[in-house]
């Protein structure tokens, strides 16, 4: 039997970036168990929220054999270059007949084993909707708390797509040329979701300088009629030959700048970690439980203040009750 | 009747410890009736490495002989006139490099370079579906392949510089139509690769003729007799149709063989010697399908590495079937034979449909890259596995007639029936490597590494600057690094995402997923498992095979392809909060290896961590590594995969519960 958990003590050595509390903190956060939901609250809330509005968060994600992975590597080595500490959450997708996963993309991530300013872990989306799982938002908030950049790499089109925007400031969509990726997007309406584009496999040659011209024009056509205030730049990278890479960091980093100097980003993220909430409200208790509760508008304003008040979505969640029928 | 036949190429596939110790076993074999050399290389010599890399510990000298320079080049072939010898050097992603020894070390024996013959395996893309010594991306070992059969068609023109081997794949489960197919298939995608060099038809024409292959052969003696003569008439009809090579001559299907090692058996390990000998029957009974070389595997193969003795009978096998019996007196005996060719054709018409099949999703490298051709044969292999669980498939000894008198070549549980290499070896090794690298011309060998980057860089053919590298006394590891930094390193998709348990498993995988199920509830999450393939060992079929039937059972697992460091796994053991490490070793260094790891995990916190080995792990080791703390150790005798698993939960629950 494992010794009882001291969550402060903990807390504190996350915050100490230590990996090892890192690990074991994010397993705490894994557990699914409802008795564990207060451990998980106080844990998140031992960690507090200045460290993690420090972090900046980028969630990469696009279909499944675009290069992500490599992508996220070339990615890392770079931002370790620059002596910036990386926390990395590969989630991949769960197997919905056994609920088992497969979860093999960590060794495409160059690993120095010495080098604790780099961590990885791997989680399965879980299995629900195909979404990210409450573990995930929550890990991502540990991570937050001891590094200084947390990348989300998510798997497939749907749902992961979307989830993946509410727990990070900054989303990279990936495509491959010529792949008809693109399409599916549009298709799916979430082309307003990235905020940069990323066409990888460059070295296609003209085939990818076609896909950029294509999503340039299915941008501007999104975008007609007024001025955003951040135009998704389009980028093409190779990860294999390591070309764009520089460009790539620094282009999310342009974003997570453009947002600060709007005042976008508190904004932005508590919008993010409200509907993240709610996304997690509905999955707990359905949407008759959302309606009882006064319904979605009124829960996310609800949510969003007790954001701001500095909770986690976790303790959101937690802290929401669906009001029964009663006298 | 016609003259009789000439007896194919003998050869038995050894080396080990040192170049020393393996050209004294090279003499005995060729004394013994040998008529031709078989190189086996230790894995930091087929990775790049020299002998005293981080990677390299444990390995070295352990599969193979260890060649890390010249003068190690010159002992394996003290006394051995090169001339007049018939080589074949297992070695692919640093081939270039070995071949580039071997021309170097005969021309100071004085030798006519063009004169020399062999061959160089030197087949990268199966190694990124079976095997895993692949260093490089898919792009530059085409042209590192290129390279060497562009040069020895020029220079030396009976070498064989590439080996397209179907036989790995048999070994990782394809059935006979996928091993056909997809060694075409490379076979293929190299033949393209020289072509768009720029090539004349009529070097075409030669570049065709030398292609040979390396096959596989099964106890299905019958059936493989079928798709030899399968690949045959489809290698004449890529000959004529895609390459335009006029010269029947030289649309020959020209193979060297090494039978199956899959389907032999650590139970009852005597049978081997018959299962050996049948298998030989599929590649030599069909005279104009016959082999040109064959190799065979010992019997005592799943115990360990087999002793002098036990090769022996491996090359008497061959020598009894060769001269004592009359097969070499007759043409060959299934023409006019309906149910052969039926069964031929069969054979070829699927195997060129998945030819045709890959060759749509962009040709074999694209199929390596996407990881279809691994998924196809990670899930032939897990259906092999469970028809011969299920029974379907017997295995006498193992899953039939498993009674047995105690074996009288088995006596202290086998302990002496395998080779225990010398361990002070790698040592001795490590230490002539130093000595080597300080009598060299210091500024000689650093001019030949910049030329070899250069020529890298430039497209220019690496072969002569190899050869001048080689001469200059480079080593190993310094020619591979060197092309590291050129190429890239490359780590190959482990086809298990794709891949599914056969549904003949679905009532033991029901059972296993309730217990995962309360598994789950009691730790709050999935059981998470690790699997890893630390050192240079790139067999990875049982930890494909665990990691698959894992996640089918519900497991969460974290599988990191080959080639792992213990300080890597480790980490990831840490980081990844996993519940139980799983560690796979087929070169034999289990001991140092899962010992490392076990150290490394204490080192992270993690001394508590259920850990389980898997391997050819000789029942001493096996007991020494259970003395460790290693949970315990699976072999190939432990075929039942769900059983494996049903433990596994237990260990976790045992330990995390």
């Amino acid at each position: 039997m494992k010794a009882p958990l001291d969550v402060p003590e903990l807390a504190r050595r996350v915050l100490a970036h230590e990996p090892a509390a890192v690990a074991r903190a994010i397993s705490v956060v894994e557990d699914r168990r409802a008795a564990a939901e207060p451990r998980i609250v106080e844990l998140l809330c031992a960690l507090g929220k200045a460290p993690r509005e420090r972090c900046h968060r980028v969630g990469i994600t696009g279909p499944p054999g675009v290069g992500k992975s490599s992508l996220v590597s070339a990615l890392v080595r770079s931002a370790r270059r620059a002596g910036r500490s990386v926390g990395v959450l590969a989630v991949d997708p769960s197997s919905p007949r056994s609920g088992g996963a497969l979860l093999g993309d960590r060794a495409r991530i160059e690993l120095d084993p010495d080098d604790t300013a780099l961590f990885v872990r791997s989680m399965a989306s879980g299995g629900d909707l195909g979404g990210l799982s409450r573990a995930a938002g929550a890990a991502v908030d540990v991570l937050s708390a001891a590094f200084e950049l947390v990348v989300v790499e998510t798997t497939g089109v749907g749902q992961s797509e979307t989830d993946v925007e509410h727990v990070t400031d900054s989303v990279l969509l990936v495509i491959q040329p010529a792949s008809g990726d693109m399409l599916q997007f549009l298709k799916a309406g979430i082309i307003e979701v990235p905020d940069v584009f990323v066409i990888n496999k460059a070295d296609l040659g003209a085939v990818a300088e076609r896909a950029g011209a294509e999503l340039r024009a299915a941008l501007t056509a999104v975008y007609a009629g007024y001025k955003p205030r951040w135009m998704p730049p389009i980028l093409h990278t190779s990860a294999t030959a390591g070309r764009g890479i520089e460009e790539l960091l620094a282009a999310a980093d342009a974003h997570r700048l453009a947002l600060e100097e709007s005042g976008e980003l508190a904004a932005r993220r508590t919008r993010s970690a409200a509907a993240w909430a709610l996304r997690l409200f509905l999955q707990r208790y359905g949407e008759f439980g959302v309606e009882q509760a006064g319904g979605s508008s009124a829960l996310l304003q609800q949510f969003s203040s007790w954001v701001t008040g500095g909770a986690t979505a976790v303790e959101v969640v937690a802290r929401a009750r669906p009001r029964v029928a009663g006298p | 009747m016609p003259k009789k036949d000439s007896a194919w190429i003998m050869r038995t596939y050894s080396g080990h410890s040192s170049p020393k110790a393996s050209n004294d076993l090279y003499r005995q074999n060729l004394a013994k009736g040998q008529t031709g050399l078989s190189v086996a290389f230790d894995l930091p010599t087929q990775t790049g490495y020299d002998s005293d890399h981080v990677l390299a510990r444990g390995e070295v000298g352990r599969t193979g002989v260890p060649i890390g320079h010249l003068r190690d080049m010159r002992e394996l072939f003290d006394g051995i006139e090169l001339e007049r010898m018939n080589t074949s050097m297992t070695i692919n992603a640093t081939a270039a490099w070995l071949l580039a020894l071997y021309i170097a070390v005969a021309e100071e024996q004085g030798a006519d370079v063009r004169k020399l013959r062999g061959t160089t395996q030197n087949d990268i893309i199966k190694e990124y579906l079976s095997r895993g010594t692949y260093v490089f991306p898919p792009a530059p070992s085409l042209r590192l392949i290129a390279d060497t059969i562009l040069y020895t068609v020029r220079n030396v023109p009976e070498w064989n510089a590439t080996n397209i081997c179907s036989y790995h794949l048999q070994e990782a489960g394809a059935t006979p139509e996928q091993e056909v197919a997809y060694a075409l298939c490379t076979a293929i995608a190299v033949l393209d690769t020289v072509r768009e060099r720029g090539i004349e038809q009529s070097e075409l024409d030669q570049v065709f003729g030398r292609l040979s292959f390396f096959v596989n052969s099964s106890i299905r003696f019958i059936e493989e007799v079928c798709k030899q003569r399968a690949f045959v008439k489809l290698w004449d009809r890529l000959g004529t149709e895609r390459y335009g090579v006029k010269d029947a001559k030289l649309r020959r299907f020209r193979y060297g063989v090494q039978v199956n090692s899959l389907g032999l058996t650590e139970a009852q390990p005597e049978n081997n010697i018959v299962r050996i000998a049948f298998e030989t029957l599929g590649v030599s009974l069909s005279k104009n399908a016959r082999a040109r070389a064959i190799q065979l595997p010992a019997w005592n193969e799943a115990l360990g590495l087999p002793r002098p003795w036990d090769q022996q009978l491996s090359l008497r096998t061959q020598q009894i079937l060769a001269l004592e019996t009359d097969l070499l007196e007759y043409p060959d005996i299934f023409d006019g034979s309906l149910v052969i060719e039926r069964r031929t054709n069969e054979i070829a018409d699927a195997a060129w449909a998945e030819v045709e099949a890959v060759l749509a999703r962009g040709g074999a490298v694209a199929a390596v890259e996407s990881g279809y051709i691994k998924e196809q044969l990670v899930s032939a292999n897990a259906a092999r596995i469970a028809a011969i669980e299920a029974g379907e498939q017997i295995v006498v000894g193992v899953n039939k007639f498993k009674e047995t008198a105690p074996s009288p070549l088995l006596s202290d549980k086998g302990a002496d029936a395998i080779l225990r290499l010398d361990p002070h070896a790698e040592r001795e090794q490590v230490e002539a490597l130093k000595r080597f690298r300080e009598g060299r011309d210091a500024s000689a060998v650093k001019h030949a590494l910049a030329e070899l980057a250069r020529a890298a860089e430039t497209g220019e053919n690496l072969m002569a600057a190899s050869i001048a590298a080689a001469k200059v006394g480079v080593t190993t590891g310094e020619w591979g690094d060197t092309l590291r930094r050129v190429f890239g390193e490359y780590r190959a998709p482990t086809g298990v995402a794709g891949a599914r348990t056969p549904e003949t498993q679905s009532d033991k995988l029901e059972l296993l997923r309730k217990k995962v199920g309360e598994l789950t509830r009691e730790l709050g999450r999935r059981p998470k498992l690790l699997v890893g393939k630390p050192g240079l060992d790139g067999h990875s079929n049982g930890a494909e095979q665990i990691a698959l039937r894992a996640r089918d059972a519900g497991f969460e697992v974290v599988y990191e392809g080959i080639r792992a460091t213990p300080q890597q796994l480790a980490r990831a053991a840490a980081d990844e909060g996993v519940h139980l490490v799983g560690l796979s070793v087929l070169s034999g260094a289990h001991l140092e290896l899962v010992r490392d790891v076990l150290a490394r995990l204490k080192e992270q916190g993690l001394g508590d961590l259920p850990v389980v080995a898997g391997g050819i792990i000789p029942e001493v080791d096996a007991a020494a590594l259970r003395e460790a703390g290693v949970r315990a150790v699976y072999t190939p005798k432990d075929y039942e995969i769900s059983r494996i698993l049903d433990e596994l939960i237990g260990f976790v629950r045992q330990a995390h519960a």
